[in-house]
């Protein structure tokens, strides 16, 4: 099939986990809605044959917000990145988070502005280079998945695209749980970040995030004992599951 | 049958769409609009439908948007600045021909201006806001009657033609009460749904495709990038680019005629007054107090896609004077479709044009 992707791109995996999950739901294709915003991530619904809103940059959680209070009965799954949800669409994933609205937010992270050639995101890490951070980035990134946590979201985790099982049972337990749930998909992104931050290809790009990823237990484990938590490593598990009041859940 | 009233024009505002069947409305608060907001959410839960306050007026239009697709007829309420906020999204909505219905009740510009004063500051901003290449349509009411009457049609209109329809109001009409006559139902044009194994962009001789409503088997994609006849997108081929932007354009451009909805006084008049929205009311008074045959009016309900060939009915006309709440936006419009000289009359600073003043000016062209 032909796409945007380029060669050695995470989003293809994220995608198909996120396809295989709702596989696992058993919903049927014109009760699913795919919603997304702008960006390499957000061109996810233009492969899928449902229903699907490529919308504008920073908008697909306002527009899948519209979709799913007017009819709950359908599924609204969201395909969104880095800089799409946490810099334009900051406004919108928080108010989203709060209202507890029931979404699957699924967030390809990759650190950076893809579609536009590698500009440094809310989410670059300090220090790394991006073209408009060419001296190294100096602004401190967010924690899309605690943030969604502290805005009030129902559920919360986050992989990479190296834990493609667990990636999986993430969204699929998201569009299990009644209200807003976000998946926070790290993904390499070897032409617009790795090869300016020394990992030129795909794979060192897949061996660097397994190798920073550390287990929600260990981490917290960590945490406990007061150790101190390596900065260029990253917690990945579940963040949250719970049951707070939310907002556009079919009635049974 | 019909019930009597005595309505605050936001209020017809909001029972004119629920009347024509609105069951959406995402908004934000801002003033003088929020009366419309305020019925909304009083309002549409008893009738089963959804109101969502959102966090601006960006998320407010794409709510409205998206639940335009589920096949609800949806709508927002604004004023100027919030509708500034929401021009790229009524620019994907145009793009992907979506049906919506955005109230704007102008209050003085620029910027946060007065918000409490009248004015028809955004005449042009609805007009060529968004970027591209772009048509829309936009009703005027000129009464509190008018909105009742506008709101519901400019949802038939925006079924119809698939384009975000506006009701270009200002606080004098939306603030103020007046008798207002209820009729027990309004008339309803529903979107035409997509025919099932049609291509669901390619349209057919007005322009206009059948609507593929999410949730019925359809499998639509919706892209505001440039896009083909199946909805996918195509955004380096210049002949795609150039069929659906003149198809989105000449969809309502060419449907002027059948849009056109306007009132016409004294045909035969030298002096012609055009007006819109609620100048047109201090207009209506001045030919009135004047008493001349040779002193006439053109009001306009639709406003956008422009009336053109509505002037040419005035054939004695020796100038057309078109008192305005800006400094001559739509005197502009009128100038470009006629030789006869065009003579702006604006007013700024939200009070409306006295009748007198109006007069006054008049009789300066006898």
């Amino acid at each position: 099939m032909p796409h945007i992707y380029c060669t050695g791109c995470g989003n293809g995996t994220v995608i198909n986990c996120t396809l295989n999950a709702v596989n696992q739901m058993g919903w049927e294709p014109e009760d699913t809605v795919f919603i997304s915003g702008i960006g390499c991530s957000s061109r996810a619904p233009g492969y899928i044959v449902t229903d699907s809103l490529h919308t504008t940059h920073g908008r697909a959680i306002p527009f899948a917000t519209g979709v799913k209070l007017s009819r709950p009965d359908l599924h609204v799954v969201v395909f969104t990145g880095d800089g799409d949800m946490a810099a334009i669409g900051g406004n919108h994933f928080i108010h989203a988070c709060r209202r507890n609205i029931d979404l699957t937010v699924v967030c390809m992270n990759n650190y950076i502005y893809g579609m536009t050639g590698g500009q440094g995101s809310p989410c670059t890490p300090l220090g790394a280079i991006s073209t408009t951070t060419p001296y190294g980035c100096h602004e401190a990134p967010f924690d899309l998945a605690s943030l969604a946590v502290a805005a009030g979201a129902n559920y919360v985790s986050r992989w990479t695209s190296y834990h493609v099982k667990e990636l999986t049972r993430a969204v699929q337990a998201g569009l299990e749980t009644p209200g807003f749930s976000l998946v926070e998909a790290l993904v390499q992104c070897p032409t617009g970040y790795g090869r300016r931050n020394k990992l030129r290809d795909a794979h060192s790009m897949i061996l660097w995030m397994r190798d920073h990823a550390v287990l929600m237990k260990k981490w917290k484990q960590m945490e406990a004992e007061g150790r101190p938590l390596p900065a260029d490593k990253f917690p990945v598990g579940e963040f949250v599951r719970r049951n707070r009041p939310a907002m556009g859940v079919p009635e049974e | 049958m019909t019930r009597l009233e005595f309505w605050q024009g936001n209020t017809a505002c909001a029972e004119g769409a629920l009347a024509a069947g609105c069951r959406f409305f995402g908004g934000y608060p801002i003033t003088p609009s929020t009366e419309v907001a305020e019925h909304m959410a009083r309002r549409l839960p008893k009738v089963g439908g959804v109101f969502v306050q959102m966090e601006d007026e960006l998320a407010s239009i794409a709510s409205v948007i998206g639940a335009s697709w589920t096949g609800k007829r949806s709508m927002t309420a604004t004023s100027g600045p919030g509708f500034s906020l929401m021009m790229e999204n009524l620019g994907y909505a145009i793009m992907t021909e979506t049906p919506c219905v955005v109230v704007n009740v102008q209050r003085g510009g620029p910027s946060t201006g007065q918000p409490t004063r009248a004015s028809q500051g955004d005449m042009m901003q609805c007009r060529f806001g968004s970027h591209g290449d772009i048509a829309v349509i936009a009703v005027s009411p000129g009464s509190v009657q008018e909105m009742y009457e506008l709101t519901a049609k400019a949802f038939n209109l925006s079924d119809r033609y698939r384009v975000p329809t506006f009701v270009m109001t200002d606080e004098i009409i939306a603030h103020m009460r007046e008798r207002i006559e209820v009729p027990d139902a309004v008339e309803i044009v529903e979107r035409r749904p997509l025919e099932k194994g049609a291509l669901p962009f390619a349209a057919g001789e007005d322009g206009v495709p059948g609507f593929p409503t999410f949730g019925q088997g359809y499998g639509v994609h919706v892209t505001g990038l440039t896009h083909d006849e199946r909805g996918y997108p195509s955004s380096t081929d210049p002949e795609v680019h150039d069929r659906l932007v003149r198809r989105l354009v000449g969809k309502v451009e060419g449907a002027r005629r059948e849009m056109a909805d306007y009132e016409v006084t004294n045909p035969d008049a030298e002096v012609v007054f055009v007006s819109y929205g609620s100048p047109g009311r201090s207009v209506k008074q001045a030919v009135r107090d004047m008493d001349d045959e040779r002193v006439g009016s053109l009001r306009l309900r639709v406003v956008w896609p422009f009336p053109d060939f509505a002037l040419q009915e005035f054939t004695n006309a020796r100038v057309f004077l078109v008192p305005e709440l800006n400094l001559g936006q739509i005197a502009r419009e009128v100038a470009s479709h006629t030789a006869v000289p065009v003579v702006p009359v604006p007013e700024l600073g939200g009070e409306l044009h006295t009748p007198a003043r109006l007069a006054k000016t008049a009789e300066e062209y006898l």
